[in-house]
């Protein structure tokens, strides 16, 4: 029961507001700590322990590096927002008198949860889609109607946006046979016993694609009514 | 064959970049400590391998303490917002284009990698998507540096401006995946599995089912990850109660338990890199806020959606 007081570091340090980088690192500190200590335990035991722990950790650091490798794309979208890439989404949704924001947002949510239930789970992102081109679309559909926009609408839109791109990736992805979270429900099922195949599983993961189109689709539908209404 | 290891050397080399100009910029008050902390990232993206499992250990050790101690925000040389509208009125809707390579590079690199034999001498089948996406990259830095004709330093430069704003956060995601190894070895999901079956009312399917779904959700927002929170909570609820007990379908139940989890990661700033990264992308001033603007948004889709979960697993596992 004692390895359960890592999770309440977690807790703790989220509670405290404290750096999440800083929360995880001795949430695994304890864990380690925890899982070794008896009564009987002595420091030099627990020392070791906490060096293992320590090791343990820097190996498993290692080898999620792919991870943080994403970042890479960075230097390409910042190239491209140096030439005015945010600026030109602008103008070009300027341009669209029918988009508005709940419309806009509605077709980029549509096409990110189906082009993620395609396997495409790169083509979209918020470094990549969404602060350099979709923020500032919805952001230039909104002012093609109301004119300026006040401060808390401007971030209540970018915000939107953002939550788009989420939610279209995350009921759209598992519905494609090789995402990384079919293939860890796979393995852990393996390791229990039990065969299925990614098929299966993705083949259940539509009910809910489904549950998350309607409800986020309606939600941004009405998304439109509320700037509407502040509308002159 | 290009494979993680060659992504992992450009990677290290892009990250040392940033750490080297973040160490020469004299408006970034933190600057030496920017320095440091992209700095580590190289040595890891480089000589991870060679270091050992406690050299990294240590390693990470200095990335927590100097994300601890706060970073600073680098200024780099850029254009000014007059510069832009005037750049994006002269190279027109083109502009999108470099943007658009890089999904384009990493999908045909995908799959040309697991369907072609060509494809596969060219990228590694294992880790497609992510070379794909790094050659996608290097191909849309090539078009916009020949096109664009910026300064030389300017993609780095770019890169650290955008680094810089994402901040400490860009590190989460990776270190919550250590986590999970440690309290895999640990046991972890064992003794909350021991607690669930003592104190949760788990006497009819609806019940369990509710339990499993919720508490999907409610792990991954104190774990800002439903792939840590999956083996613990189908450890601890999902294959003893709600399959082996009431006989419910692993693959449905494991499906849908997963998209509870997700539902979760909607609602909770551990989640960084979904919520907490792109709040500080777009300027949100209440990025900082343990209910930013993006969680706010999300949650009124979250809840419901939790629910639509535990129904559909509800008529949908049970025979």
């Amino acid at each position: 029961m004692l390895v359960l007081l890592g999770i309440g570091v977690v807790v703790l340090g989220f509670v405290l507001r404290a750096n999440p980088l800083l929360v995880v690192m001795a949430a695994a500190l304890v864990t380690g700590l925890a899982a070794a200590w008896s009564p009987a335990a002595d420091v030099a035991t627990m020392g070791a322990a906490l060096t293992a722990t320590l090791a343990a950790f820097g190996k498993a650091f290692n080898d999620s590096r792919y991870v943080s490798a994403v970042w890479l794309v960075l230097a390409a979208i910042g190239l491209l927002e140096r030439a005015g890439l945010q600026e030109r989404a602008r103008i070009l949704i300027g341009r669209v008198q029918a988009a508005t924001v709940g419309r806009l947002l509605l077709v980029y949510f549509v096409v990110r949860q189906a082009a993620a239930a395609l396997g495409l789970t790169s083509l979209g992102g918020h470094a990549q889609m969404v602060r350099p081109l979709v923020a500032p679309m919805a952001e230039g559909a909104a002012e093609a109607r109301l004119g300026v926009l006040e401060d808390a609408d401007r971030y209540r839109i970018r915000a939107h946006a953002a939550a788009a791109d989420n939610i279209g990736l995350f009921f759209g992805e598992d519905i494609f046979i090789a995402i990384a979270s079919i293939l860890l429900i796979k393995g852990f099922l393996e390791q229990n016993g039990i065969i299925v195949e990614p098929l299966q599983l993705s083949l259940w993961a539509i009910p809910t694609a489904i549950a998350a189109l309607l409800i986020h689709g309606t939600r941004l539908v009405l998304l439109d009514r509320r700037f509407a209404k502040a509308a002159p | 064959m290009i494979a993680l290891a060659h992504l992992y050397i450009l990677g290290g080399l892009f990250f040392a970049a940033v750490a080297i100009l973040s160490a020469l910029d004299r408006a970034n008050a933190r600057r030496l400590r920017n320095a440091a902390f992209w700095g580590l990232l190289a040595v890891s993206f480089l000589a991870g391998d060679v270091i050992g499992d406690l050299g990294n250990g240590v390693l990470v050790l200095g990335l927590v303490a100097l994300a601890a101690l706060g970073l600073g925000q680098g200024k780099p040389p850029t254009t000014t917002p007059e510069e832009r509208r005037e750049s994006a009125l002269k190279r027109g809707d083109a502009l999108f284009l470099p943007a658009l390579i890089i999904p384009a590079i990493a999908l045909l690199g995908t799959l040309a990698a697991k369907e072609t034999a060509w494809g596969a001498v060219l990228i590694n089948p294992a880790n497609a998507t992510l070379v794909s996406l790094a050659l996608g990259v290097v191909v849309a830095l090539t078009v916009a540096m020949i096109w664009l004709k910026p300064p030389l330093l300017a993609p780095l430069q770019e890169g650290r401006r955008l680094m810089d704003a994402v901040g400490w956060a860009a590190l989460l995601p990776q270190m919550l995946a250590a986590l999970g190894a440690v309290f895999l070895a640990a046991g972890v999901g064992d003794a909350v599995g021991e607690i669930a079956a003592a104190y949760i009312p788990l006497g009819t399917p609806t019940a369990a089912v509710a339990a499993y779904c919720i508490g999907m959700a409610l792990f991954t927002i104190i774990m800002g990850n439903a792939f840590a929170a999956f083996p613990v909570m189908t450890a601890a609820i999902g294959l003893p109660v709600v399959v082996a007990q009431f006989g419910g379908d692993p693959a449905i139940v494991c499906a849908i338990g997963m998209l509870a989890g997700f539902c979760g990661t909607l609602m909770t700033p551990m989640a960084a890199n979904f919520n907490v990264v792109p709040a500080n992308l777009l300027d949100l001033p209440d990025r900082n806020a343990a209910l930013n603007g993006v969680i706010r948004a999300q949650i009124p889709t979250a809840l419901p959606l939790l629910i639509a979960n535990i129904v559909l697993m509800r008529f949908l596992a049970f025979p």
